[in-house]
């Protein structure tokens, strides 16, 4: 199982939490996983043929995925995957 | 029988070769001389030195020099006002291993009356000595860090959340000149976190009313208001005139914006960005570390992109965020330290949580990389549409 941080804008989509626990061996199965786990966060980061927005930044501990093996990179126990879309605020 | 200040100075002479200043101007003219110590007192420091100088007072000398010397190897001229101060300096020196330590004879008197060049130090006047006097007890600020502030220029983008503490503790800090540009005017929802206003300040534009209470905090700092909205055709005009940009917007138009100008006129970039709890910063080098577009290529569609007015943010995570702002503005103006460049840090307030992500140049930036065609475009659209953007060619 590998953590999943979801991001303020995403929170509500995920139920509210700020982390979930999903199982999946690379980058990809886990998103899929927690796409199935929670279908909004799936409408907010997949296009309609499911492939990851390109505003969507995914870390894989503090690197990022683009880096390493994209959705193919390997994760297991202890992995905290990040999805990070850019924030706009400076509080207006 | 104890020995006396001339059986003092006796014994250094003979461990102490003198120089001339003759023998040495050629050299310290021409700035490949030997490192030269001052040890007199900072008010005839003040009054001027040897070129390239640096000044230890006589009573620091053991505890500093290793600030300032590369290894007791290192060739040393130590100076003071006749060279007799000077003479002990560095018998001192010798004794505590440095090996290639020469004393000025005569000192500063003899050189000046040469008529060899002088440097007068610009310095701090004592009030302003008074009012810094904690950032002079710092040995990475300094006087001439000080100095240096005084006479930098900080643009602020936003005189908001972010702006209101950054703009507040950069003009404490004495950054001498400092932008506000915001088209908006105060506002009785802004006061439980934008602390630079206050409530009879409410209908004020917002750099007005930031310039106001900076008059009260620091009545030395410059301020200029700059009451509109940046755009495309006042950017570069703008950054042209500061040496950091510290951006507090509150939109991705002008956050893209500010990132294609800010490569363009090569000015530093300062972020930060704010929601609900969480807080992102970081610090954007042009073509020296990684661009905001390396990290974002594409902003989010307005769905996933609420500001501050419409998903809430919590008033003390802008202080927090707006002085992380502050603290990387002084670094970057001071050129010390190890500034968020290369890095964005991620401060979540409910879990009180840093976390700090890798950020790398893209080797394929539409803005920094080797092939972009870098051009200022209209970001209120392209920002509008993003949700026709192409998706990246992989799968999830």
């Amino acid at each position: 199982m590998s953590t999943v941080k979801i991001p303020p804008v995403l929170r509500q989509a995920a139920g509210g939490e700020r982390t979930v626990d999903v199982s999946g061996a690379t980058v990809g199965e886990v998103l899929t996983n927690l796409c199935d786990q929670h279908p909004a966060v799936g409408a907010q980061i997949l296009t309609p043929d499911g492939e990851l927005h390109k505003y969507v930044n995914v870390y894989v501990n503090d690197e990022d995925a683009r880096l390493l093996q994209w959705t193919d990179t390997p994760v297991g126990d202890g992995d905290t995957l990040m999805i990070l879309p850019a924030m706009a605020g400076g509080a207006r | 029988m104890s020995p006396s200040y001339q059986d003092l100075l006796a014994a250094a002479r003979e461990v102490i070769p003198e120089v001339e200043p003759s023998d040495v101007a050629p050299k310290v003219e021409a700035g490949d001389g030997p490192l030269i110590i001052d040890v007199r007192e900072t008010a005839e420091w003040d009054q001027g030195h040897l070129p390239g100088a640096v000044h230890i007072p006589r009573g620091f000398l053991e505890s500093r020099v290793g600030n300032v010397t590369s290894g007791t190897d290192q060739e040393l001229l130590i100076s003071c006002a006749s060279g007799q101060r000077s003479l002990l300096a560095a018998k001192t020196l010798s004794d505590m291993g440095y090996s290639n330590v020469t004393n000025l004879a005569g000192g500063f008197a003899r050189w000046k009356q040469n008529n060899y060049p002088v440097e007068v130090p610009r310095i701090l006047s004592p009030a302003q000595r008074s009012r810094y006097s904690r950032h002079v007890l710092i040995p990475e600020v300094g006087e001439e860090g000080q100095l240096k502030l005084l006479d930098s220029k900080a643009l602020l983008i936003g005189a908001g959340g972010l702006g209101s503490p950054a703009a507040y503790y950069l003009a404490a800090a004495g950054v001498g000149t400092i932008g506000l540009v915001d088209d908006d005017v105060v506002d009785e929802s802004n006061l439980q976190r934008q602390i630079i206003h206050t409530t009879d300040r409410v209908g004020v534009n917002k750099g007005e009313s930031a310039k106001e209470a900076i008059r009260a905090l620091n009545p030395e700092v410059q301020v200029n208001v700059h009451p509109f909205r940046v755009n495309r055709d006042n950017v570069l005009d703008l950054l042209e005139q500061y040496d950091v940009v510290v951006d507090g917007a509150d939109n991705f138009p002008t956050r893209y914006l500010l990132a294609d100008a800010s490569l363009m006129t090569r000015t530093p970039l300062v972020h930060a960005s704010i929601l609900r709890f969480e807080g992102h910063a970081s610090v954007f080098t042009p073509y020296d570390g990684p661009c905001y577009r390396c990290l974002f290529p594409e902003p989010p569609p307005p769905d996933l992109a609420p500001s501050c007015g419409e998903a809430g943010v919590l008033g003390v995570l802008c202080g927090v965020m707006g002085n992380i702002q502050a603290t990387e503005a002084i670094k970057v103006l001071l050129d010390i330290g190890d500034t968020l460049s290369g890095r964005l840090l991620i401060y979540d307030a409910l879990g009180m949580t840093f976390t700090e992500l890798k950020v790398r140049r893209d080797p394929d930036c539409p803005s920094c990389g080797p092939n972009a065609d870098l051009q200022l475009r209209d970001y209120e659209a392209w920002c509008a549409g993003v949700g026709s953007h192409d998706p990246v060619g992989a799968g999830a």
